[in-house]
């Protein structure tokens, strides 16, 4: 194989991992995984926990199919990939629930939605049936990374915006029930847009980035 | 062997099961334990928690003796059940009997000299289970400390029930009127009226998880009144 020889963090290698960030990003540009940057993205906390767990479970799924992709059979692919993933999400799970009752509890809701997450698959069927070990890990964290980016991003926004905390801390002040006893802004009148806690504005956020995006970024212009 | 033929297929989809399986039930086997005493840990937390006693998951065990002086399982007409160990009643399981064939758990906790009742419940909330503990104080009547939980509520919106502004409220707040009836607390959709003895404000888009916190917190006390009454 050609790739045996290739420098570990060659161009084009160097290109799996940075890539998704910006002009591959799976959401943004592929628009995959919509449903969980939809779903959890109201707190920052969930949003970073589910992109780690995204990446550990993309990572380990990319390697192990990319191992096995000259044994898997054609036929029964996709259901072996899927058998992988739901493999590892129920491992960390149970690791979790073992060492780290906290995270796990903060993780318990999303785990069926890594198994449903599209980019896994996704990733799974283009890039790791086809391509060695290495590159496929190299993929993994470059695409969970680019997913877990726009995450944080959204639920930034959303937590600002909808409750005036930054990972579950007042930052705009605190709220009280009148606003004389309020403090920071709330003192001026300030009020949440309770609205941005709604999963339609994740998909109004999610709009903007790649309207951003798309008019900062060249390549992705399309004529 | 050929990749494409039926059996190869066959054998290559056992091979991948049994092998996922062996490695699942392993590790769930070898990590039971622990899991096990953290859940444990974590109701005994919990539990204290109702009472204003923190502590870290750790020191659970120990506090919890220290402060839990009985732990009693009612039945339905306020007796005590003497051959159940309360602690390990598994609500879910009791809440599905009927009435008069259940056990109700109750805790005593002594404190600074005073006693408490902590009472645990069960309940439904828009997506999954919701649990929580209520701990009253010596009257009986006046809610000292809340606590609550749930399996799968939304985050940002139902799951807030697990937070303290929220568990907060309920402090002070009766479940008997002055004539002594029982009338629980409730969720106010909308934010209860200042003064109000028995309401406290509802989530802004947590609305079902609300009423399931309101209906849990009803259906569950309403089962202690022979004992609170007659205790």
């Amino acid at each position: 194989m050609a790739g045996e020889k290739e420098a570990l963090f060659s161009q084009k290698n160097r290109r799996l991992l940075i890539d998704p960030l910006n002009d591959d990003n799976p959401i943004t540009v592929q628009v995959l995984g919509i449903c969980s940057a939809l779903a959890i993205t109201v707190q920052l906390k969930p949003a970073i926990v589910m992109s780690v767990a995204v990446m550990f479970v993309l990572v380990f799924g990319n390697l192990i199919v990319s191992l096995l992709r000259n044994l898997i059979p054609n036929r029964i692919r996709i259901i072996v990939q899927l058998l992988i993933v739901a493999f590892l999400v129920i491992l960390v799970d149970q690791i979790l629930k073992a060492y780290a009752y906290d995270v796990s509890k903060e993780l318990s809701v999303f785990v069926g939605l890594i198994i449903t997450n599209c980019i896994i698959m996704g990733r799974f069927e283009a890039f790791a049936l086809g391509n060695g070990p290495w590159k496929s890990i190299l993929d993994g964290i470059g695409n969970s990374a680019g997913y877990g980016a726009i995450l944080i991003i959204v639920a930034f926004f959303r937590e600002l915006l909808g409750s005036g905390k930054l990972y579950g801390y007042e930052i705009l002040g605190h709220k009280a029930k009148t606003v004389a006893e309020s403090t920071g802004l709330y003192y001026y009148g300030y009020e949440n847009n309770g609205f941005m806690l709604l999963s339609p504005m994740a998909l109004i956020t999610v709009g903007i980035l790649i309207w951003y995006q798309r008019s900062k970024n060249r390549k992705l212009i399309e004529d | 062997m050929d990749r494409n033929s039926n059996v190869y297929t066959f054998i290559f989809a056992i091979v991948m099961v049994v092998v996922v399986a062996a490695a699942l039930a392993f590790t769930a086997t070898t990590l039971k334990p622990l899991q096990a005493e953290n859940v444990k840990n974590e109701k005994m937390q919990n539990i204290l928690s109702t009472i204003g006693v923190d502590v870290d998951r750790d020191n659970a065990s120990t506090k919890f003796d220290e402060f839990i002086k009985q732990q009693l399982a009612l039945q339905a007409d306020g007796s005590v059940n003497d051959s159940v160990d309360a602690f390990k009643l598994n609500l879910h399981k009791e809440t599905k009997k009927a009435h008069e064939e259940q056990n109700y758990p109750i805790y005593i906790a002594e404190k600074e000299g005073k006693t408490f009742y902590v009472v645990p419940l069960y309940g439904a909330g828009l997506w999954d289970a919701i649990w929580g503990y209520i701990a009253l104080e010596s009257d009986k009547n006046t809610i000292i400390g809340a606590s609550f939980d749930h399996a799968g509520e939304t985050p940002g919106l139902g799951a807030e029930i697990n937070q303290s502004w929220y568990e907060d409220q309920y402090i002070g707040k009766t479940i008997f009127d002055e004539n002594n009836n029982f009338v629980s607390v409730k969720a106010v959709k909308g934010g209860a009226k200042v003064g109000d003895m028995h309401g406290v404000d509802a989530i802004s888009g947590g609305t079902i998880t609300s009423d399931g916190v309101t209906n849990m917190v009803e259906e569950r006390l309403k089962n202690y009144i022979p004992y609170l009454k007659n205790n």
